[in-house]
């Protein structure tokens, strides 16, 4: 099944995201990332769904039954821009040091901290590149990992 | 000139009165104490219900009855969460509802609270929209909100959760303004271009059944969808909720379809080439098996809420709107064409004298259900409004009772709620007092609810019930009887606990008593006589009578349970 990405328009109220994510459950949907945050515009923020849903039809009818739900546009695959943010602490060790810097670099992630027996990554690419940067740190032993939830625009509309 | 200066209770008031409402429901306490100082000032009538959940029930009876806004008050915790049934029930329904509920002070809220519920979060997937106020001024442009909500589009319950300390806030009283709802714009009219194309699909139809529910009634559509059906001579299905949308007993009329719907308009659906649903959802207890049911039929889908079309049914024509503007537009497509629908009206016609509703009631034997109301509604000279609870007595109403108006049919339909029958009769006969307003209630249901008597009576809302009373819950011993190898688990009530008479007698309400065939018409008539007080009648039934026909769950329509002797070959 491929992947459907909506991209929500709401009204920035208590409770807007409680509503959305209660109306997904609510209806057995899915979901594989789902993020928030506010819009240019006042009052407005932006929700963008991830779903592997053929229901998605039904989705989108229901979350637009949400009184605080502007709008909700499908964005198309092939012409949308797409990212996410994941930051990554992983153990460091004299050994090891060098290697793990090397393939951060090598990967384009940012070293945002360092410690004596860590370092925290940060990394922007797709969710791709980000599970593939996951998979290279796993060796040296993940301490911790958070990932921003994907994000994305239509590039030409 | 300075603003006039109200508390936020005050402007509950006022702003319920600004909104026109002249009844409400509701149980006070603590939380809600402030708006009930100034309502005891107001020309709103409160009805002092014994329960929430009867009061919710309540003002979902004056709702159906009225087609305008019910209104229910409640206080915080238990207050609220004793309204969750109905404000369910209301959504499954599409019932305009309006709750108001007390909240623990702001400060208060989140911190375990006496009577502190999370009034908002429990109510979320109980309502179509939902408020809670942080500030008095908001009061009265949020119940012009919610009354808009309420009863625009796909109508529904709202709830507004206010705390004390807010209801006890000073804040100007402001007309509200115009309505600020960027992702609320209910389409009502259809597209023309569907319209188009639906009634060409009609022009072509051999075999076309009018499939509608509901929403006829929500959209005040009966008159259209009269001259449609009559007009082009289209055979109606009205469903469970849709029952008095198209008069019974009309030629063209085959009443309701579906698990305990007749023979013949289950059999129209499936033997359809197109059906026109208007205002329905394609409900289990109409579609069984949605993979068998009428798969020979095209679909054209009209309905306001889009999220109903192609939910359960693909259709070739999905239209969005009002059943009334859907109509009208439909009627004008067609103009005059002549549809060639002769054979598929006669056939049917056979079909419903081949294959009529049947029961036998003994001269001497146990009272029947179907022949008590069938002889009640000869008894009845005048339109009455006919309310029942959930399982076997419905189902039988439904088919024996003859429903030739809009709005005099109230029960619940989608969520299945026992207990509706007593408190949304009270409801209705609140809004019109002048009518002849029925309880057809099982005792399963009476149970469930009965304090509500009381309600009647201190009300003076003289509504009149009649428990059927069969000592059990009628429905699930049925189920238990075919599906549960007759094996009778928890489902016994005893026909005389409690005693009826005595227990009405206590409420402040009449209490007659029928057994037999040669009681009916005495009792009856003492029953209609009795516009004093409530009359309750305790009609003790037949307990191992079953509803037929019948359509086990997840079957095909094809396949009806006609009677008792089907159920061998089952």
């Amino acid at each position: 099944m491929s992947e459907r990405i909506l991209s929500v328009l709401v009204e920035d109220k208590p409770g807007v995201l409680a509503r959305v994510s209660s109306t997904i459950s609510r209806r057995g949907f899915n979901i594989n990332s789902l993020s928030v945050g506010p819009t240019n515009i006042e009052g407005r923020s932006k929700m963008t769904i991830v779903t592997e849903l053929d229901a998605v039809e039904q989705v989108k009818k229901q979350l637009n039954k949400l009184v605080n739900v502007i709008k909700i546009v499908e964005l198309d695959p092939n012409m949308t821009i797409e990212t996410e943010v994941l930051l990554l602490k992983v153990s460091i060790n004299k050994e090891s040091q060098t290697s793990v810097i090397e393939k951060a670099s090598l990967s384009n992630a940012t070293s945002v901290d360092v410690g004596q027996d860590f370092a925290i990554f940060e990394l922007t690419g797709s969710s791709k590149e980000l599970d593939k940067f996951e998979a290279l740190m796993k060796p040296f032993g993940i301490i911790e990992m958070v990932r921003g939830g994907r994000i994305a625009l239509q590039s030409n509309l | 000139m300075t603003k006039e200066q109200l508390t936020g209770a005050e402007l509950v008031i006022r702003g319920l009165e600004y909104l026109n409402v002249s009844t409400v429901f509701g149980v006070p306490g603590g939380a809600i104490l402030p708006a009930y100082d100034p309502l005891y000032d107001s020309p709103i009538r409160h009805i002092l219900a014994r329960h929430e959940q009867g009061a919710g029930h309540m003002a979902e009876g004056y709702a159906q009855a009225t087609g305008e806004l019910g209104v229910v008050i409640a206080t915080s915790g238990p207050g609220a969460t004793n309204l969750i049934t109905p404000l369910a029930n209301a959504l499954m329904d599409s019932t305009p509802l309006l709750a108001i509920t007390g909240q623990v002070a702001s400060t208060a809220i989140g911190n375990d609270a006496f009577q502190e519920a999370y009034t908002v979060g429990l109510s979320m997937a109980a309502t179509k929209h939902n408020y809670l106020i942080t500030d008095a001024s908001e009061i009265p442009q949020v119940l012009k909100e919610a009354k808009f909500i309420a009863t625009t589009g796909r109508p529904g319950p709202v709830l507004v959760d206010i705390p004390k300390d807010i209801l006890n806030q000073v804040a100007a009283w402001v007309e509200p303004g115009d309505l600020d709802l960027p992702g609320y714009k209910p389409t009502t009219e259809p597209n023309p271009k569907m319209v188009q194309q639906a009634s060409s699909l009609i022009k072509k139809s051999k075999k076309p059944i009018l499939y509608v529910g509901g929403g006829i009634i929500h959209s005040k559509a009966n008159n259209e969808l009269f001259v449609l059906a009559t007009k082009f001579n289209i055979p109606v299905v009205t469903t469970l909720m849709g029952r008095g949308a198209f008069p019974d007993g009309h030629e063209l009329c085959l009443e309701m379809p579906g698990m305990h719907g007749n023979y013949t308009a289950t059999t129209s659906i499936q033997n359809a080439d197109l059906l026109i649903a208007i205002g329905v959802r394609f409900d289990d207890r109409v579609t069984a098996n949605p993979s068998f049911f009428a798969q020979n039929a095209k679909v054209i889908h009209a309905d306001i809420d889009p999220a109903e079309i192609g939910k359960v049914r693909d259709a070739q024509v999905p239209i969005v709107g009002d059943a009334k503007s859907v109509i009208k537009g439909l009627i004008e497509a067609l103009g005059d064409e002549k549809l060639e629908t002769e054979n598929w009206v006669s056939e049917l016609k056979e079909m419903k004298t081949e294959f009529p509703l049947s029961y036998k009631q003994e001269d001497k034997g146990p009272l029947k259900v179907p022949y008590v109301l069938e002889e009640l509604q000869k008894l009845t000279k005048e339109e009455a409004i006919v309310v029942a609870g959930v399982g076997q007595h419905q189902m039988w109403v439904s088919q024996h009772w003859n429903f030739t108006e809009p709005n005099t049919w109230l029960n619940s339909g989608g969520l299945g709620t026992m207990g509706y029958a007593l408190p949304a009769a009270i409801g209705a006969k609140t809004a019109y007092p002048d009518k002849l307003v029925l309880a057809l209630d099982g005792d399963g249901c009476f149970q469930m609810t009965c304090q509500e008597l009381i309600t009647a009576s201190t009300e003076n809302i003289p509504i009149k019930i009649v428990v059927f009373n069969n000592g059990n819950h009628g429905m699930v011993r049925q189920w238990q009887k075919i599906f549960y190898n007759s094996k009778f688990s928890a489902s016994e009530l005893t026909h005389d606990t409690p005693d009826y008479l005595k227990l009405a007698e206590s409420m402040g309400a009449v209490g007659l008593r029928m057994m037999e065939k040669s009681d009916i018409e005495k009792v009856f008539n003492k029953m209609l006589e009795i516009n004093d007080r409530p009359v309750l009648v305790d009609c003790v039934v037949d307990p191992d009578d079953m509803v037929f026909p019948m359509v086990p769950a997840g079957g095909s329509n094809d396949q009806i349970i006609m009677n008792e002797e089907d159920l061998k070959n089952l």
